[in-house]
Parts: C-alpha cells; sequence; structure tokens
C-alpha cells in the first residue's frame, strides 16, 4: 500500500492534508507534556512548602503585574556558580504552589528564587523606591508608587480562583481541617479565605515590611513575597542524595 | 457604475488585504520604536522616568506584542489572504468573516498593549493577554481557520500549492498552543486578572511548548509559506525542488513542537524531557536547512537580480539569516552550551536575528511585492527600499554583534571563580560592563527603525499614487456612464 502511495493524494485533498497536519503537530506536545501529570518522580516530596499566605500572594500579583520576570529569574540551576551565588539549586516542589510559574528566562538582574532574608526589609523598601540608592550601577527602574495603599479587597475571589486551579486554600471547616493535618494549625490559618482579609492586615502590621505599621501598602506585599521566596524547603534537613533521583 | 465595473474585473478579494498589509506596516514601525526605547531603557534607566505606565518590565510585552502579533500577525494575515486566493484561483470564502478577523485582531493587539501598561498581564512570556483577550484571540482565530480553510475547499486547482500547507499548519498549531497555553481561572467576572491553571513545572512545561513554537509556527512555519510563494514568484523561477519541500513541511511540522523544553535545560523540569528536546532540536537543523537551500537555489538562474533588485536582495538575506538562526538554535539547545548562554543576552540576540534578519525581511520583500500589485501601481521608489535594506542590514548585524558579546561576556563572568575558589565578580559588576553593548544594541535597533520609517513612507506614497491613478481612470468612465 505505501508502495502506491503518492504524495499527490495529499495536496489534493485538503481534508487528508488537514488531517495528517494535525497528526503531525500533536505528537510532541502530548509525549512531553502529559507525563509530567502523572509519573510521581516530577515533584520532589519534601517537608516545608506551603502556599502562600494573602499578602505573599498580594505581593506575587504585584511582581507579575511589573513584569519583574522580564529581567529576574527565579531558577537556581545546579552548578557550583549558581550554588555559590545563590544557594541550593530550586526543587519543582518549590514552585508547586506557583500559578502562573515565575521561572523567568533571563537575568539582566540577579536570579531571585532564594531572594528570601538575604536582605532586610528596610534595604528592599530603600532598593524599590531607588535601587541606584543601594546599588549606584543597578539599571532597574524606581517603584515609587509601591507605596500606595494596597488594595485587597477582593482577596478572597482571588484565593477562590486560585483554590479552583487546586491550591489548597480553605473555603470552608472541613478544608481547614485538612490542611491543620497537612501544614500544622499556624500555616492552616493562613490560608482560610473567610478570614483572609484579618490574616493580610495582621502579617503586614506584625511584619512591618514597609517600615509603616500603620497602613498596608503595596510594598508590604512585595517585601513580603520576596522575603519567603525559597525559604518553605530546610535544606540542613534533606539529604542531597534524596533530591538526585528527581533530576 | 464605475464601482460595480471594477468589483467585477477583480477576480480576488483584495480590500481586507489591503487593511491588513497597511496595518502590518503601521505595527512595524510603532512596535520597532517601542522596542528601541526598552532598549534603550536598559542603557539609559533615566528613560523609565519614574511612571509606573512606561517602565520597562510592562513596556516590554508592548514591544513583542506589537511585533509579533500586530506587525507579524497582520503581515501573515494580509499574505494569507494573498496567496491563498491566488494560488487556488478561487476568491475569498465569506469575505465578511475575513473583514471580521481584521477589526478583531486589531483589537487585540490595542487592548492587549493597553491592558500592560494599566499592569494586567498573565506573567507568560508571549502569552501576556488576560482572558478576555484571550477569548477575542480565539474567535478571531476561528474565523481565519474558517476563512482559509474554506477557501482551500472552494480552489479551482486540483493541487493545493506548498505555501498553502505552511500557512495551515501555522494556523491550526497557533489554535491548539493558545488555547491549551492560556486556560486559566479568572479572579472574577468583571476584572482582567487570572490565574493559570497549571503550576511550577507542569506551568513552564506547557508555556515553552507554547513559547517556543510561537517561533516554530508563527515565526516560521507561516512565515516560510510566505517565502514558497513570494520568493519564486518574485525571482520568476519555480521552487528549486519539490520532493524537499514536501519534506521540509513533514519534518518541520513533526519537530518543532517537541524542541520547547530546550528552553528548560537544567531547571527542576525533569531531565528526560528537556533531553529530549535538545534531540529533536538538533535533528530539526536538517529540515531548516533544507528549507533554506530550497529557498536560495530557487534563485539559480536568476542570481543577477540580487545586484539589480533589492527585493530579492531582501528575501535572500531573510534565507541567509533563516540559515544562520536555525544553526545557532540547535547550537544553543546542547546543554553545555545552554549552560553558558542561558539567562545571557546572546538568548535575546538570537531571537533578534531570526525575528529581525529573517521575520521581518521576508515580510519586507513580500510586502514590497504584493503592496504595488494590490493597489496597481509600482513602487514609488526603488532607491528608498534599496537604502531600507542597508539601513535593515547594517541594524540587525550591529544589535547581533552587540548581544553575542554581551551574552558570552555574562555567561563568562557569572561563572568565573579566582584562584581561591571564591566567584570572581559580583552580579552587579557583569550589569556594568554590559553597558556599552546595551547603547551598541540600541543603536543597532535605530538602524532598523528608521529603516521601518523609509519604507512607511515609501508605502504611503505608493497607496497614494495608486489610488490617485485609479481615480484618474475612473473619473472619465463614470463621465461616459
Amino acid at each position: 500500500m505505501l508502495k502506491n502511495f503518492k504524495h499527490e493524494k495529499v495536496e489534493t485533498n485538503a481534508g487528508v492534508l488537514l488531517v495528517l497536519t494535525m497528526l503531525a503537530i500533536s505528537a510532541g506536545g502530548l509525549v512531553e507534556i502529559a507525563p509530567l501529570f502523572f509519573i510521581k518522580d516530577t515533584m520532589e516530596n519534601v517537608p516545608g512548602v506551603r502556599p502562600y499566605t494573602p499578602l505573599e500572594q498580594r505581593g506575587r500579583d504585584i511582581y507579575i503585574r511589573e513584569g519583574c520576570y522580564t529581567c529576574h529569574s527565579q531558577m537556581i540551576r545546579p552548578f557550583r556558580d549558581e550554588q555559590l551565588r545563590y544557594g541550593h539549586y530550586s526543587l519543582a516542589a518549590e514552585s508547586k504552589y506557583d500559578h502562573p510559574f515565575q521561572w523567568g528566562s533571563k537575568r539582566t538582574g540577579p536570579d531571585l528564587a532564594r531572594v528570601g532574608g538575604k536582605y532586610s526589609n528596610e534595604w528592599h523598601v530603600q532598593h524599590m523606591i531607588q535601587p541606584k540608592s543601594v546599588v549606584p550601577e543597578s539599571v532597574m527602574p524606581n517603584y515609587p508608587w509601591l507605596m500606595s495603599p494596597l488594595d485587597y479587597a477582593d482577596i478572597g475571589d482571588r484565593m477562590r480562583a486560585l483554590r479552583v486551579t487546586g491550591v489548597p486554600y480553605s473555603a470552608n471547616q472541613e478544608e481547614y481541617q485538612r490542611n491543620v493535618e497537612k501544614f500544622g494549625a499556624d500555616v492552616a490559618k493562613t490560608l482560610h479565605i473567610p478570614d483572609a482579609r484579618n490574616i493580610l492586615v495582621a502579617q503586614a502590621q506584625e511584619g512591618n515590611f514597609d517600615g509603616d505599621r500603620a497602613s498596608v501598602t503595596e510594598m508590604d506585599a512585595l517585601v513580603a513575597y520576596l522575603q519567603v521566596l525559597g525559604t518553605m524547603v530546610d535544606f540542613s534537613k534533606i539529604k542531597p542524595e534524596d533530591l538526585v533521583k528527581y533530576r | 457604475m464605475s464601482a460595480t465595473n471594477a468589483a467585477v474585473a477583480e477576480p480576488y478579494d483584495y480590500d481586507v488585504i489591503k487593511k491588513f498589509a497597511v496595518m502590518a506596516v503601521v505595527w512595524a514601525v510603532v512596535g520597532m520604536f517601542v522596542g528601541v526605547y526598552i532598549a534603550s531603557q536598559l542603557a539609559w534607566p533615566v528613560l523609565n522616568f519614574d511612571s509606573p505606565y512606561i517602565t520597562f518590565g510592562r513596556f516590554r510585552p508592548v514591544h513583542t506584542g506589537a511585533v509579533i502579533f500586530g506587525f507579524g500577525g497582520s503581515a501573515l494575515f494580509a499574505t494569507s489572504y494573498y496567496v491563498v486566493q491566488r494560488t487556488c484561483q478561487t476568491r475569498l470564502f465569506a469575505p465578511g468573516l475575513a473583514t471580521f478577523t481584521f477589526w478583531g485582531w486589531q483589537a487585540v493587539i490595542v487592548l492587549a498593549a493597553l491592558s500592560y501598561v494599566m499592569g494586567y498581564s498573565q506573567g507568560k512570556e508571549y502569552a501576556e493577554m488576560e482572558w478576555p483577550i484571550d477569548l477575542l484571540i480565539l474567535f478571531v482565530w476561528v474565523a481565519y481557520m474558517a476563512v482559509f480553510i474554506g477557501t482551500l475547499m472552494r480552489r479551482k486547482q486540483a493541487h493545493i500549492y506548498v505555501a498553502n500547507w505552511f500557512y495551515l499548519s501555522f494556523i491550526l498549531a497557533t489554535a491548539i498552543l493558545h488555547t491549551f497555553n492560556n486556560i486559566a481561572i479568572p479572579v472574577g467576572l468583571f476584572t482582567l486578572k487570572s490565574y493559570s491553571i497549571f503550576s511550577g513545572a507542569q506551568d513552564a512545561m506547557v508555556q515553552w511548548w507554547y513559547g517556543h513554537n510561537a517561533v516554530g509556527f508563527f515565526l516560521t512555519a507561516a512565515f516560510l509559506g510566505m517565502m514558497y510563494y513570494f520568493v519564486p514568484k518574485h525571482a520568476g523561477r519555480p521552487v528549486y525542488s519539490y520532493r524537499l519541500s514536501i519534506v521540509h513541511f513533514w519534518a518541520l511540522s513533526f519537530m518543532y513542537m517537541w524542541v520547547g523544553t530546550h528552553h528548560l535545560h537544567w531547571t527542576a523540569l525533569p531531565d528526560w524531557a528537556s533531553t529530549l528536546g535538545a534531540t529533536f532540536s538538533i535533528m530539526l537543523l536538517l529540515p531548516s536547512w533544507g528549507g533554506m537551500i530550497n529557498g536560495i537555489m530557487t534563485l539559480s538562474g536568476a542570481w543577477d537580480k540580487l545586484r539589480t533588485d533589492p527585493i530579492m536582495r531582501f528575501m535572500i538575506v531573510a534565507l541567509s539569516f533563516y540559515g544562520m538562526s536555525t544553526f545557532e538554535g540547535p547550537l544553543m539547545s546542547l546543554k553545555d552550551v545552554n549552560a553558558l548562554s542561558h539567562y545571557t543576552d546572546w538568548t535575546v540576540g538570537h531571537v533578534h536575528s531570526g525575528a529581525l534578519g529573517w521575520v521581518a525581511m521576508i515580510s519586507f520583500g513580500s510586502l514590497y511585492h504584493m503592496i504595488p500589485r494590490l493597489w496597481k501601481t509600482e513602487m514609488y521608489s526603488v532607491r528608498l527600499i534599496n537604502t531600507h535594506f542597508w539601513l535593515a542590514t547594517i541594524g540587525v548585524l550591529l544589535y547581533i554583534t552587540a548581544m553575542w558579546i554581551s551574552g558570552i561576556s555574562q555567561g563568562l563572568m557569572w561563572r568565573a571563580f579566582d584562584d581561591f575558589g571564591n566567584l570572581q565578580y559580583s552580579f552587579v559588576e557583569s550589569v556594568a560592563a554590559m553597558h556599552p553593548f546595551y547603547v551598541m544594541r540600541a543603536i543597532g535597533g535605530m538602524f532598523f527603525l528608521a529603516g521601518m520609517c523609509l519604507m512607511a513612507y515609501n508605502v504611503y506614497r505608493t497607496i497614494r499614487q495608486g489610488v490617485l491613478a485609479a481615480q484618474a481612470t475612473a473619473a472619465p468612465a463614470a463621465a461616459a456612464a
């Protein structure tokens, strides 16, 4: 049958051309994407990774709004220089609640996957308002408008949307109990949607990220997000050899 | 009376093509201007002006959106409607739907740009449009598919010409990629904000499957469709090899979809997936070069045209850049090379040698060929085309040279150790060292933009001259009637 095949048959029949083209372009995606949802080795099983608190999540939204990913990556590769500069290489598990992922593709500025805890809150605020005042050679824009009040009226809607995508924010008592078992009571409280606004304000005031306890600003949210990046997993408790099979 | 006469005499629907052709030129000027602006922001950060609306982070998707979807997209709509009618020897199926694709697509570009500067973004590269815009794209694309396939179905030629295979493959692939990569849950019905349904490693996989095929199908397969019609047509020679075009088409369509994972080497994506991507990237060199050879060799017997015809020169230089970029791509997909090149300006340079050298130049050649035929006139000035050609060529070369130097320097500086085993450079030292090359890149962009402005002027004068001539011939006819 193949012996008699002539390409002419394909190019004189629009339907055949269409079906064969569909087959040709579908294979790659199916083979590479579908297994990632089923193969267990895709994601490491490490303790500590939790969904973002309402304030951190709002900070992440601002990170995306400002297009930070166009200049900063959040994905440390397993090389000696990156280990020294940024810390332990990034695990898949560390971004499992990231909708969308923000691994980035360009380092006009440094990687931020483990920037959490590296600098003080004061440094971050100063750096955001005027980067050159702390890093003279920087080409980063100033972000003075981040000192404006944070709009958190729709934080519940945001968390509910994320809950639909699979992030375990709790909408009722049953889900809350499940989070208590999974993450412990302290974390579970911060993931409870009905309390979201209070939790957000409380974290902003306690954390005092922008140096002003009176108001909740966008800076509070962004700095809270930056300060948690890469800090959820305690690598002193993980044996490197346990991670190898996931590479 | 004269209007109906003209409509009868015209065997093809040119109206929607004219609209798209003009907007391709307009978006090219706008998109390249924004490109030069953001390149200048990296060289001189004061240009951010402390304004949220024009900071680099929000402005960069305005640039990529305007050039890829505005300029590239409009050029593809225009040429595909032109090519499919002429090679099928039939009029467009559902011209009303075709007009909808025009207004819908222009609305997408404008709304996307406005939403970015207002701070609405999905945060996925080249797919920053939020969900309502994504839905509009989907409607436009379904209409496009209906018009294109409908026109193919009513062809008066038994054979479907090779250019249409590539356009068809691009339309189908874009539909699939766009749909799956943009599945998101909106925060509310009355807000643009949404969250991707995928997260982390899976989201990265889906995004770069989309992202690289935005290059593979939107910016390559479709422009190859353009190439397979306009190069032989303009050279007045048949396509060099029929067999090569069959191999080129099927191999390219099949292989491109696998290669996106080479954007995720050494990341938390499982190794098997990125290795598979690299393998297919290397294999892809063969069909790519087959296609390049097929295009360039089409000129055999007509090489002298390169001396006299700047349009032909645009096409052949475009194919040369296609060959160069499709060699550089597989090289950068090797894990050891990628370890150095990833996250650096080398990637940016690679994209632009493809986007400026190949995509823009083949579009310029095709538009210069098509526009006078649409308005039944000659190009206003061949000398201006020639000047455009040199400005564009010098611009690309400056751009990619600057990015090679800065990219490789960054890669080497980041991994340099001193004698004591400490990192030799702080990150910000690498930033400071890039300044001269960022200036050089911005200047390269200015050259390219200057050429583009000449094209816009030349096209404007050509259309005016065509319209005036048409009025002059129509007037006596009307008087006689």
